[in-house]
């Protein structure tokens, strides 16, 4: 099984997912990214996957509970580079990530980050 | 073949060959067409009826050209197959006249099927160059429906005009998915001032691509609904839910403005334009 790395950057994390997600490693990734959250006190997390070409409604499920897991820990998640197919799948699959914040890329995801905490303070 | 019905069909050939020149002269007053034209066709014919083939594809070849040039010039399809049917007219006159009436008859019978079979083949020659032309229009109406533009920095716009079924909003999903990752735009406008009405289909299309621009990290709004369409709207109880709908193109843009920080300045309040001239 393949562990997807947790990088630290500031008060933020990125995760980038560079591999075909398999559900092991899905449910792995939420456990670690818990546990990175609380240790470094992180505000916010980005979830980078412009990588991933293929999704299913697991991973979709797997995205909206990771966003809502990161909320009770007080850090905001934005999803980054989603590509248009996976974004189609995904609509057509029935999900809307509800209260999932995403951004284009990994650049617009650190703005809106910083915005948003800017917003809240 | 039974040899009754061999005979006959020698007997058909016979006539045809003996009386080419008339056949052919009457066919072309029958079908109003040039003798030449029609001249080569009943020679592939004899040819195809000397060898005793039944492969038919010379002939064929030359009807579908037939068929081609009269559709181009404006005939109807019937014309051109009642121009084939005439060949048969053509030759009944030589079958009434000849001796061995019975024979000829017979003959006629089964020329008469075939040239039938000819003459049906010029219609399907037809309908199928239509049906091309329809697909091929299709295929480009397509293409051409859906253009994304580009508005301002970060923000695009897609003018939907025509009606919108599952192949076009897939077309326009993508495309517009595809310039939101190479723009790398924030806002997304749907204009639909273009679409002629709005059902429940249609509407749930718009939500699919506005949700699909969403999870990739962009707003979309939706702009250009006319006053029947949001009545229709609320009467079939769409919801829209939360994404912002705008009665202008215009009011979508300064609403993309405002979302991402511009300043329009100089608006605001009535003004009369005035037309300096120059002397």
């Amino acid at each position: 099984m393949q562990r997807v790395p947790v990088l630290k950057l500031g008060d933020v994390l990125i995760v980038s997912i560079q591999v075909d997600l398999e559900d092991q490693s899905v449910l792995a990734l939420q456990e670690d990214l818990a546990e990175a959250v609380v240790a470094h006190g992180a505000k916010g997390v980005i979830i980078d996957i412009t990588a991933v070409e293929i999704v299913d409604s697991f991973i979709g499920r797997m995205l909206a509970t990771i966003a809502s897991m990161c909320g009770m820990l007080d850090a905001q998640t934005v999803v980054v580079g989603m590509r248009p197919a996976v974004a189609i799948t995904l609509v057509e699959l029935g999900l809307s990530l509800n209260g999932v914040r995403t951004a284009l890329n990994l650049e617009k995801g650190v703005a809106l980050l910083d915005h948003l905490r800017s917003a809240a303070s | 073949m039974s040899v009754h019905a061999d005979v006959a069909r020698r007997r058909v050939e016979e006539l045809l060959r003996a009386h080419e020149e008339q056949a052919v002269r009457r066919w072309a007053e029958i079908a109003k067409a040039s003798p030449e034209e029609l001249g080569e066709i009943y020679q592939a014919l004899l040819s195809v009826l000397d060898e005793g083939r039944d492969d038919f594809a010379d002939v064929r070849g030359l009807l579908a050209d037939l068929s081609r040039s009269r559709a181009r010039a404006g005939y109807a399809p019937a014309d051109t197959a009642r121009a084939v049917f005439g060949l048969k007219e053509a030759l009944y006159e030589v079958v009434e006249a000849d001796t061995d009436g019975v024979e000829a008859a017979r003959g006629f019978i089964w020329f008469s099927r075939l040239i039938d079979d000819l003459g049906l083949f010029t219609f399907e020659t037809y309908a199928d160059a239509r049906e091309k032309i329809i697909l091929d229009q299709a295929e480009q109406l397509l293409e051409l429906s859906t253009p994304v533009v580009k508005l301002w920095e970060n923000i695009v716009a897609v003018p939907l005009v025509g009606t919108l079924d599952s192949a076009r909003t897939q077309v326009v999903m993508e495309k517009l998915l595809q310039t939101l990752v190479d723009t790398g735009a924030e806002h997304a406008v749907i204009d639909i001032t273009g679409v002629p009405a709005v059902d429940t289909q249609v509407a749930q299309h718009l939500l699919k691509t506005v949700v699909a621009a969403r999870l990739m990290g962009a707003e979309c709004i939706i702009s250009g609904i006319r006053p029947q369409i949001a009545h229709t709207i609320v009467t079939l109880g769409i919801e829209f839910g939360d994404i912002v709908t705008k009665a202008s193109l215009a009011d979508a843009l300064a609403h993309a403005f405002r979302r991402s920080g511009f300043q329009v300045s100089g608006g605001g309040g009535a003004h009369v334009a005035i037309r300096a001239e120059r002397v």
